[in-house]
């Protein structure tokens, strides 16, 4: 029918200028990178398969750890006031009590040996620069002593019965010490003058980065910054693929907290339209006959 | 004072005070339109009911709006996003209205241009829509600097610097649009005084008489054929309904519109619950930073065409810098529709595809305009700018070529 080849042609053109503006325009300004690698497959420094004695660990982390880090879960609590803490490093040195969960084993291990290689930062952290990491590295230490360190805080993660507590500490854990989280009332543990001069700059509020980066983004992102954005100050963070799913489910339930809402009455409205639709149609035929 | 006697009901009381009567038979059951159109011509009742939903849910959203810099982003993405109860619908609601009408605008727009519906009588007609189109797109561009997100403030700022292209008097205009040296918060102010008071005000009256325009010379119909409306009417009141070529535009013309409008509006809530990324940029969900630019820079898509125009010249020609070439192309793109009836010099009132030259025109014109948007949003740099700069130019060939083709049509018809 005629009306049916009028209305292809019209779905023809706005749909090629759709792909044009939308999918094809953004894939050329954001071209796809590397898959996320969650092994963390170019740390090499430690060898993991060797089997972690939890004990000798805890003994290992007294004497080299809490000085600096507090490990609620296990009772050792911060040394002192964020602030002053801030203040002595640049940045808050982070609560461990998740470390066990919140990071990859492999990334762990080898972030003990060598923090600033594992995080990406060597760039910002090059022997010429004059600046140095606050945590010193401990690749004096055997690589036995190190997986007894990371058993110790796999053996003392907090369990947690409800998941948006547990989505909640793992974003705490792995974003909270340097960014805000303003739609949730999270400030960053650091002040932020410190933070900005640690960093070179304020790290951004993630109130809205699912919305402004997407999943997809921050998927890549989160397990690697340097792949997105060369030479930024964020490290990478080592996040399992589990505590990376958990920080995006937190940053969604905060900034896109009507989602499911959205929804659910979406097809409510869309199947009142097809009624709608529908009768409209009878009426119109009903209506036309007197006419044709 | 004339005598009035007591009345037998509720109509009739109406009746004596207010001619209600009369005025349903002008307005709706005795308004004629013809019987031979598709459901293109369902476009006007479709875009007066996108901008009845985009007023309402304007309404809403003014209720909570607050158009100062430091909290106009957060009373937007967090106040009527989270907190308000279904403000968030009323957002995706307005911003995907606001894109979709353009839309509806430009289908509405080219099928004029299809038909013929433009010229012998219909002048004022297509003036008065044009001049609704220019109301819609001050509207959009005021209204997307509302959440003060990055690429409202950055389309903004690169909107308002094409004004300071103007010889003379270019850079205080900007500096006057602005109402300060850079895009700030007298920027906003004034843009929310634009976007929910005046320009709403001049659209409500171009609407008005756009829909005035129409009484006069009629709508055009499928054929471009022109009949005696009165007699085909007189036909229809006699009860020759299937032979009249006419119809009233209440019951018979609206039961096909509100039948398009509820497919239409299956699509739409589609786009509003479940697809509206294309008409609230993820970039935008950035507050406003006027020292960090984005990567990218583009309006909306429906400005992407004669940004386009404005793009495609980047280099220097006969002395004259590229930046200024643009702008003159612009500023003819700009202008260059409203003229269209006296741009088309053959009598011929017909669909394009019956039309011997006018076809070809009209669908490259389709064509071009499709480049320009395409390559509108991608980035300007090795062979896209060529391309750019060969759709812009083609743009201006086409429209000052038409003329001559619609002559040399007019001539192949009899010269009549």
């Amino acid at each position: 029918m005629k009306e049916f080849k009028i209305l292809a042609v019209i779905m023809a053109l706005v749909g090629i200028t759709y792909y044009g503006i939308e999918p094809y325009a953004h894939s050329v300004m954001h071209p796809e990178v590397a898959e996320a690698d969650f092994t963390f497959k170019d740390l090499k420094n430690v060898d993991t398969s060797l089997a972690g004695n939890a004990e000798n660990g805890k003994v290992l982390v007294e004497a080299n750890c809490i000085a600096c880090h507090a490990i609620e879960a296990a009772g050792y609590p911060a040394v002192m006031p964020n602030a002053d803490a801030a203040a002595s490093y640049g940045v808050v040195p982070p609560d461990l009590s998740h470390a066990g969960r919140v990071y990859d084993k492999n990334y762990l291990a080898n972030f003990i040996f060598d923090p600033v290689s594992a995080m990406h930062l060597q760039h910002k952290y090059a022997p010429d620069s004059g600046k140095a990491f606050p945590m010193p590295s401990y690749n004096w230490m055997s690589a036995q002593d190190i997986m007894d360190i990371v058993a110790y805080f796999q053996s003392i993660v907090p369990k947690m019965t409800e998941y948006k507590a547990q989505h909640k500490a793992t974003f705490e854990t792995a974003c909270g010490r340097c960014h805000n989280m303003k739609y949730a009332g999270l400030e960053a543990t650091t002040p932020a003058d410190v933070i900005k001069e640690h960093m070179g700059a304020t790290p951004p509020d993630l109130s809205q980065y699912i919305k402004s980066r997407g999943e997809h983004y921050l998927h890549s992102f989160i397990n690697d910054p340097q792949v997105l954005l060369k030479g930024t100050s964020m490290p990478r963070v080592g996040l399992t693929e589990e505590a990376q799913k958990e920080v995006i489910a937190y940053m969604e339930e905060i900034g896109d907290s009507k989602k499911a809402e959205r929804e659910t009455l979406g097809l409510w409205v869309m199947a009142y339209m097809v009624v709608f639709a529908f009768l409209a149609y009878m009426w119109k035929r009903k209506i036309w006959k007197e006419v044709h | 004072m004339a005598e009035f006697k007591k009345a037998d009901s509720m109509l009739e009381w109406f009746d004596q005070r207010l001619g209600v009567v009369n005025f349903m038979k002008v307005m709706m059951t005795e308004y004629w339109i013809p019987k031979n159109i598709n459901f293109l011509w369902a476009m006007g009742v479709l875009l007066t009911m996108l901008f009845t939903m985009l007023l309402v849910s304007g309404i809403f959203l003014l209720m909570y709006y607050k158009p100062d810099v430091n909290m106009a982003f957060d009373s937007v993405n967090y106040t009527i996003m989270q907190e308000v109860a279904y403000g968030w619908l009323f957002r995706h609601i307005h911003a995907v209205g606001a894109s979709v009408v353009f839309l509806v605008i430009y289908i509405h727009m080219f099928t004029g241009i299809y038909y013929g519906s433009y010229k012998k009588g219909r002048e004022m007609i297509w003036i008065s829509g044009m001049l609704l189109f220019v109301l819609f797109s001050a509207e959009g561009f005021s209204g997307y600097m509302l959440p003060w997100g990055q690429m409202s403030y950055w389309a903004a700022y690169v909107i308002t610097e094409i004004f300071g292209g103007i010889p003379f008097i270019g850079d205080e205009l900007v500096v006057w649009i602005r109402g300060n040296f850079y895009v700030a918060d007298a920027t906003l102010t004034r843009f929310f005084m634009l976007h929910v008071l005046l320009i709403p005000l001049a659209i409500l009256g171009a609407i008005v008489f756009h829909f005035y325009s129409l009484r006069f010379p009629h709508v055009n119909n499928e054929e471009g054929e022109f009949f005696d409306f009165h007699e085909e009417s007189e036909k229809y009141l006699a009860g020759n309904k299937k032979e009249s070529k006419v119809i009233p535009f209440w019951p018979v013309f609206l039961s096909k519109d509100v039948f398009v409008m509820g497919v239409f509006l299956i699509f739409f809530f589609y786009l509003v619950f479940f697809h509206y990324g294309f008409a609230m940029d993820p970039i935008n969900f950035d507050k406003a930073d006027g020292l960090k630019t984005p990567a990218h820079i583009y309006p909306e898509w429906y400005f992407l065409w004669s940004y386009e125009v404005l793009r495609g010249w980047f280099f220097e020609i006969a002395g004259i810098s590229g930046k200024d070439l643009g702008l003159m192309a612009f500023g003819f793109a700009n202008i260059i529709f409203v003229l269209l009836p006296w741009l088309d010099r053959s009598p011929i009132v017909k669909p394009a595809n019956q039309r011997p030259m006018f076809k070809y025109w009209f669908w490259i014109m389709i064509a071009d305009l499709m480049v320009l948007t395409e390559f509108g949003k991608l980035p300007p740099t090795g062979p896209n700018a060529w391309v750019g700069f060969g759709a812009s130019l083609t743009f201006l060939v086409l429209f000052i070529a038409l003329p001559f083709i619609t002559k040399i049509e007019a001539k192949k018809a009899g010269g009549k």
